[in-house]
């Protein structure tokens, strides 16, 4: 099976959509291992795309390259190219800092600041050196967080008093008070419970009127639900034991989980693996 | 029948489940008495210090109000009045030595210890800690003659030669200087390790928002690990009060009401030294007034830690 031909057979599907971010031929290495190999993906703008795949296909490792989060990690390098805005982010002109302010990140457990609650959303936009309204900024980032109507009367309590899914939609309001392009999530409920986790599925329809989101979900019941794209990947069956991550398939999410191309694919969706 | 008894009381007493009870209690009561010896010591030092710093202020020479006013110390005077018993001097002695070191240590040490956690690879660090605490394992009288012979000479022939300021032999600066030195590696190691504490997660969520490596380490590191720095700040402001040997040794031994860091000073603690090594006679006004010094620098230190504790509660930021 020849994996990188069936990937660019699949970005024929999209030209209706404008791609905002793309992932050209990327190699990902730890330490000089090789953990993601020739990755390719083309996301498209104001949609949700979501990573699905088994545990260790190096998910996160891919969503972690998009803003160049991977950096902060000892011996992490990257081949290959991701194009935003017409720039390569990896390219050495490139600063890191910058791209982490227009392509922000949810991460897989809530990571509130040990500040208070309007600290915490004020955050990025005093490093920014914003020049508006912090007020406004920071109770427009929490409704459209949908967490205003629960924190207004307590925005000088500290974060670590609100619930654990209060918490992530807190740190969502962080991310986009900001106003990046691109919003990555990294799990984003995994560590919620069920009511929780339905709100932020809910709060992410809605954030896609402005932003581009790529999610990373275990749960494929989510991934099905909320995103419009779906890219599955697995680990390289013909090198099994180099454990490396490659992408299987990427399509519609409709198509993808109704009828999907690949019969690996069909396995994973319909739980016969993985 | 005799065989008999034997034999089971034989057994009882090495039943395996009574014998690790027993063991289980003597050790219990060992680490009970390692606990209770050290409080026993304190409170013993307590007791003694303060009995005998009471001693001294029922004295018809002395009293609580000038000592805790007067502006002269002339202990060893030959007319021995209230007016020559005031503590002043040796505490603006013991204050000034504090401020100058702590303003030398604090910058220094929180500065290396936001390298060593926030910037230094995993290498340098293993390399670097260990030579950063080897200053902490320097004798202190080494220090006292680092400061006479070396730190001194080079304040006098760039103030004294150069500018004309005039620096005594023994000077306030010199001996501040290095227990400045003395006491880095006490607080970049403590801040060091509370800011390693802190969770990589707490920096990702900086990183996410478009924060630098320094605004990470000075807008979300630093504050969450601040009820460390401070404890780091705490002892080692604690202990530039307490030195003893290297300001015994550069700083003089001449109680003074001043400002000026290049004149000449004494400390409480090296009062205490001086007057330990002459020859006062246990129960004189000399002995006693030793006592009624170091009972006023424990409450000095005393004092100092209750305000920082207040002031640890009231600012730190608490992470899970």
């Amino acid at each position: 099976m020849n994996l990188t031909s069936n990937i660019q057979s699949y970005s024929i599907n999209f030209h209706d959509n404008v791609t905002i971010i793309s992932a050209n031929q990327i190699n990902i290495f730890y330490s000089g291992k090789l953990v993601v190999e020739n990755f390719n993906l083309q996301v498209p703008k104001n949609k949700i795309t979501a990573l699905i795949g088994p545990s260790g296909c190096g998910k996160s490792s891919v969503i972690r390259s998009f803003n160049r989060m991977n950096d902060i990690i000892p011996g992490f390098s990257l081949e290959g190219e991701i194009i935003y805005k017409g720039k390569n982010i990896y390219s050495s002109r490139e600063d890191p800092v910058r791209i982490r302010r227009q392509i922000g990140m949810v991460f897989q457990k809530p990571n509130p600041f040990p500040k208070s609650i309007y600290e915490n959303v004020a955050f990025g936009a005093r490093i920014n050196k914003y020049q508006g309204d912090l007020d406004e900024l920071v109770e427009s980032s929490l409704i459209q967080a949908a967490l205003w109507d629960e924190v207004k009367d307590k925005l000088k309590e500290s974060a670590y008093a609100l619930s654990g899914g209060q918490q992530q939609r807190l740190c969502i309001a962080r991310a986009i008070a900001v106003s990046p392009d691109i919003l990555l999530m990294d799990e984003p409920a995994s560590a919620l419970d069920p009511v929780a986790t339905l709100k932020i599925e809910e709060l992410m329809q809605e954030l896609k009127e402005k932003y581009t989101i790529i999610v990373v979900t275990h749960n494929m019941q989510q991934a099905s639900r909320v995103s419009d794209f779906t890219a599955f990947m697995s680990l390289d069956r013909e090198k099994i034991e180099d454990r490396i991550g490659v992408l299987v398939e990427f399509d519609e999410t409709t198509k993808l989980f109704t009828n999907p191309k690949l019969k690996e694919t069909e396995d994973y969706i319909t739980g016969r693996f993985g | 029948m005799l065989k008999n008894l034997s034999k089971s009381s034989f057994i009882s007493f090495y039943n395996p489940q009574r014998v690790r009870n027993f063991r289980e209690r003597i050790i219990a009561i060992i680490l009970f008495g390692c606990g209770v010896f050290s409080i026993l010591v304190t409170i013993g030092i307590i007791v003694s210090l303060f009995s005998e710093a009471i001693g001294f202020f029922l004295r018809p020479e002395v009293n609580l109000i000038t000592f805790l006013t007067g502006t002269n110390w002339r202990p060893l005077a030959s007319q021995v009045s209230p007016e020559n018993f005031g503590v002043r001097p040796l505490i603006r002695g013991t204050l000034m030595i504090a401020v100058i070191s702590g303003s030398i240590a604090l910058p220094l040490g929180l500065g290396s210890a936001i390298f060593l956690s926030e910037y230094a690879s995993d290498r340098l660090r293993s390399v670097l800690k260990p030579l950063l605490e080897l200053l902490a394992g320097i004798p202190t009288v080494v220090y006292g003659y680092f400061a006479l012979s070396f730190v001194t000479p080079i304040l006098k022939r760039v103030l004294e030669d150069q500018l004309g300021i005039r620096v005594s032999f023994f000077n306030a600066f010199s001996a501040a200087f290095v227990v400045g030195i003395m006491i880095i590696p006490i607080i970049a190691s403590i801040s060091e390790d509370a800011m390693r504490a802190v969770p990589r997660s707490l920096r990702e969520g900086a990183y996410a928002l478009g924060a630098t490596k320094f605004e990470v380490s000075t807008k979300v590191v630093v504050p969450a690990a601040l009820s460390g720095i401070i404890s780091a700040f705490i002892i080692g402001i604690s202990r530039a009060i307490g030195e003893t040997m290297a300001v015994t040794i550069a700083a003089g031994a001449t109680p003074r009401m001043t400002l000026n860091p290049l004149d000449g000073i004494q400390t409480m603690t090296a009062f205490i030294v001086q007057v330990s090594f002459g020859d006062a006679p246990a129960g004189s006004i000399n002995g006693q007034s030793i006592f009624a010094v170091g009972a006023t620098l424990f409450t000095m230190t005393f004092v100092m830690n209750i305000i920082s504790a207040s002031i640890l509660k009231r600012f730190r930021e608490v992470y899970e």
